[in-house]
């Protein structure tokens, strides 16, 4: 077994300690955050990259008469503590007052969550070398081709500050990802869990294989506008777009697709999301940037947007009570929900199938950019696995479309919602989201392959 | 560094490895941001470890630390070669590494003023007078301005006998008007969106912007485009501005280039490319005009590409990639061009930071100038959408069918520029697009532009490129297929 990198709460706290006693500024905040990372990487059904990394960075805020500033560094002798406290309190000394700046809290009641999974924090390069080597083996022997990763992480987390406050947080990470493809077409699967005893590399491998397989010799069908069946990675991506326009700054700022539509219906009734870090299938601090607990908050009740997320400044502004969502101080951004959770249906992906008459199944999306944000219309690609479905059946694999959908009306028009799930995918963070079967989705050309 | 480096080859060859290299970088930021009137992010970082690369059993490793004691290093060099030899279970062919002779150098770029010297309040007063000048505008209702700075100092050896040590100054600035009215929010950036310019230059890249001055105009272009004209939906000529082209360039040009990518070694994320290997001198991938090179070094200018050596001490290169319209050349690696049979690396294996393993990327892929004087270009069009500074983009994971969308636009109507246009977009299939390409201005118009966001990897890494452009012309592309209902 490799070794257990943890830190614990008891060291990161007197390396907090002895940061703040190196500050004479009004108030101190240290962040510290241990990070241990491996990365084992696969293509042409062979190990290319084998990575593994061990950082710590200690990063000090001061508050210095109503100013404040940060500086980090991953250097943690005393010369270099002492530097860099000394380089937060210069920064903050030479610039405006700040109107807005709030004292920094005493100790908060945070909920314990357990997210470490030993088993995952002490995997070794060989443990995930032999699941590659399988998956790789079967892939060959199919003749197909797999590239992929399989990592897993460990990462702790301390904050505390010079009002006495101290909280700690851990957690590992696993994740298996794979693409494997064929002349000309290709199919892909990922998970990830803070448990390794969750993934399973082979079945991922299976799955993305029989993509492959089922989108041989891809069709070309006429762009224009068509029921999509979106798997929950293809959801994730388009939704995880929305994360932002939920902060109470970006409204602030008349910059979220929610500036004057707070309570206005905008979405269909089956659309309920929440933030909700405490979900059973999240992973997160339970204390946000500032220290604050977070909150679970109804952000769309049946369609209709409710509440926004707030950091102590936002809230205070806003006169709304913070929600445990804030960034690390100072920022221009506020606060954001990280943990989005759809409510999902019972609907299984073979239930939207059967129950199409002509229509895509969509097994992951690419480089989504958003191109309006008001109407929220986004664009970007489909990829490794797009599927005519017709007559209630997959009938095969077709070349990948260009979207150009409003998010206002793709989820106007969700006509069926599968199991809500942790969904992993590449353009935005892991959230609970269910597979959706949404008519009249725009695609607006059509690529090569 | 020198001796942690040592340490690092040393061990590495004790415990196994046939080759190794080790990088130590000190990495130093600082970010200062405004926003309606004021200080956003103010903050400093420093980041310094080593990062330890090995082959051994025929396969590679890597291993990172920020534990610089000979203890920590040694370690970390132990912990490469195991993960090379766990790597060696499922290798499918030994590493084989294009040759490279040993180089002992040192290199620095360009800088005039050190940024870090410069008073951060005085850097804060520039932001906050363009943020005035923003908001004096009626209609804003949003104003921000931004300046990063980056000190990379880094030493590389090698068990071949390579010690290099270098330093890297880049400095960008920039500033954002928003505006929402109606139903709809509008933004210009200055002089270009992700942050705005960005080179490897000093503090005087700053002073040479003048964001103070160009605040007002920002505003009002961004007010004016809520009563502005839609882009209309067809086809028609487009003459891109330079800043536009340039990220043009990077996505259609410098991404399917990557020879790691075209060899499949990206497929899970990044992606493939559509250049495969028998496209080399056969393709057409423009018209004849068109000629572009991926150019490291410094002659070329102070890009965010630019540097004395790669990050596995090969010395800075210009490849040809488009000669007259005709594809000629990849971004490769040491191990990419003894896979293909070249005889040597070109140069681009870059690393964002010491923890992370250097993988091929952009250097600077510029559009070399051409011939047209801008007035003239805008005198000799009959019928066009002029597009400037880049709002949205997205393109396939084989870099071929893409979709842009700029900030503002105008109409060009029988040699003159005309009405503003609002919700600009161009698409295509990138050969066709580069070969339709019929007007690049001259060496005058021609912008080194930094595009300081570009990610690749996994796990993911951010690089900054270099991309030169003028304004160039365009016939029969696809218009207005982002807003079309």
């Amino acid at each position: 077994m490799a070794a257990d990198h943890r830190l614990g709460p008891g060291a990161l706290r007197e390396l907090a300690e002895r940061i703040i006693k190196f500050s004479d500024a009004d108030e101190t905040e240290v962040d510290i955050g241990a990070v241990t990372d491996a990365l084992t990487r696969f293509a042409n059904n062979t190990i290319h990259q084998n990575v593994a990394e061990q950082n710590l960075t200690v990063s000090v805020r001061t508050v210095v008469d109503g100013r404040t500033a940060r500086a980090t560094t991953n250097k943690t002798d005393d010369e270099s503590l002492r530097r860099v406290v000394r380089a937060a309190a210069d920064l903050a000394r030479f610039q405006p007052k700040n109107p807005d700046l709030l004292p920094m809290l005493k100790q908060q009641k945070t909920q314990k969550v357990a997210r470490f999974f030993p088993a995952t924090a002490t995997a070794m390069p060989a443990e995930r070398a032999r699941a590659v080597a399988r998956v790789c083996k079967a892939t060959a022997t199919a003749k197909q081709t797999a590239a992929g990763i399989f990592s897993t992480a460990m990462v702790e987390t301390a904050f505390a500050n010079s009002r006495g406050y101290f909280a700690h947080y851990e957690q590992t990470r696993a994740e298996f990802s794979v693409t494997i493809m064929e002349k000309d077409s290709s199919g892909w699967a990922k998970a990830n869990s803070p448990n390794i005893a969750d993934i399973d590399p082979d079945a991922l491998g299976a799955s993305a294989s029989r993509k492959a397989t089922a989108s041989r010799a891809p069709k070309e069908i006429p762009p224009g506008r068509y029921t999509v069946i979106l798997e929950p990675s293809a959801v994730l991506d388009l939704v995880g777009f929305l994360f932002y326009d939920f902060a109470g700054t970006a409204v602030l700022d008349q910059r979220s697709m929610f500036n004057k539509r707070i309570g206005t219906k905008l979405f269909g009734d089956n659309i309920t999301i929440c933030d909700d870090v405490y979900h059973p299938l999240q992973l997160g601090t339970p204390f946000d940037g500032e220290g604050v607990p977070r909150e679970k908050v109804l952000l769309v009740d049946r369609g209709v947007p409710r509440n926004l997320v707030y950091s102590r400044a936002t809230a205070k502004k806003m006169k709304k009570q913070p929600t445990g969502h804030g960034f690390s101080l100072p920022n221009e951004y506020g606060e954001a929900p990280m943990n989005l959770v759809f409510t999902g249906g019972k609907a299984s992906v073979d239930e939207m199938v059967r129950s199409t008459e002509r229509g895509i199944l969509v097994t992951r999306l690419w480089y989504i950019r958003e191109v309006d944000p008001y109407e929220k219309i986004l664009t970007g690609m489909t990829r490794d696995g797009t599927f005519l479905v017709e007559n209630g059946k997959i009938s095969g694999g077709i070349r990948n479309f260009r979207f150009n959908q409003s998010m206002i009306e793709m989820l106007s028009n969700v006509e069926m919602l599968g199991e809500a799930v942790r969904a992993a995918g590449e353009e935005s963070f892991e959230m609970v989201v269910p597979a959706m079967k949404v008519r009249g989705f725009h695609f607006s050309e059509v690529t090569k392959f | 560094m020198r001796d942690w480096a040592n340490w690092a080859i040393d061990t590495a060859k004790v415990r196994g490895a046939t080759f190794a290299d080790a990088r130590v970088m000190d990495i130093r930021h600082r970010d200062v941001s405004t926003k309606n009137g004021d200080v956003g992010n103010l903050s400093e970082s420093e980041s310094l470890g080593i990062g330890i690369r090995v082959i051994a059993g025929g396969a590679w490793g890597f291993a990172a630390t920020d534990r610089l004691t000979r203890e920590g290093v040694q370690a970390c060099a132990a912990e490469a070669v195991a993960i090379a030899k766990a790597s060696a279970l499922a290798k499918t062919h030994d590493a084989v590494l294009a040759p490279e002779g040993p180089h002992v150098d040192t290199w620095q770029g360009p800088f005039i003023k050190d940024p870090f010297r410069i008073p951060v309040e005085r850097q804060i007063d520039v932001l906050l007078a363009a943020d005035k000048e923003m908001r004096r505008v009626k209609g804003v209702t949003l104003a921000e301005g931004s300046m990063s700075f980056r000190r990379i100092e880094q030493y590389y050896a090698s068990t071949e006998g390579s010690a290099i040590h270098q330093l890297k100054m880049l400095s960008g600035a920039g500033i954002v008007a928003t505006t929402f009215a109606g139903s709809e929010i509008q933004k210009r950036s200055y002089p270009n969106s992700f942050g705005g310019q960005h080179m490897q230059r000093g503090y005087e890249l700053v002073e040479s912007l003048n964001l103070v001055g160009n605040a007002q105009r920002i505003a009002e272009e961004s007010v004016a485009l809520h009563s502005a004209a839609q882009c209309p939906e067809g086809t028609s000529t487009i003459i891109l501005e330079s800043a536009q082209l340039g990220l043009q360039i990077h996505e259609s040009v410098g991404h399917p280039i990557e020879l790691d990518r075209v060899l499949g070694m990206e497929a899970n994320f990044a992606g493939l490319s559509f250049l495969t290997l028998d496209k080399l001198r056969t393709l057409r991938y423009g018209s004849d005009i068109v000629n572009v090179v991926a150019d490291a070094r410094l002659e070329h200018g102070p890009g965010l590409g630019t540097f004395g050596y790669d990050d596995e001490g090969v010395p800075a290169q210009c490849t040809p990639i488009i000669t007259d319209g005709l594809f000629t050349g990849y971004l490769s690696n040491r191990e990419t061009a003894a896979a293909i049979g070249e005889k040597r690396s070109g140069g681009t294996m870059r690393t964002e930071s010491w923890s992370n393993l250097p993988i091929i990327r952009m250097t600077n892929i510029s559009l070399l100038p051409g011939s047209w004087k801008y007035d003239d270009l805008i005198a000799d069009t009959d019928d066009a959408i002029l597009m400037s500074t880049n709002r949205s983009w997205s393109i396939d994971d084989h870099r071929y069918q893409f979709q842009f969308s700029t900030e503002i636009g105008w109409e060009v109507k029988n040699g003159k520029i005309g009405r503003m246009l609002k919700n600009p977009s161009y698409s295509g299939i990138t050969t066709e697009f580069w070969g339709s390409c019929d007007a690049i201005c001259s060496r005058e118009h021609w912008t080194l532009w930094g595009t300081p966001n570009c990610g690749k990897g996994q796990p993911m890494q951010t690089m900054g490129t270099g991309h030169g452009a003028s304004p160039s012309r365009f016939r029969n592309v696809k218009i207005g297929a982002a807003f079309a209902k």
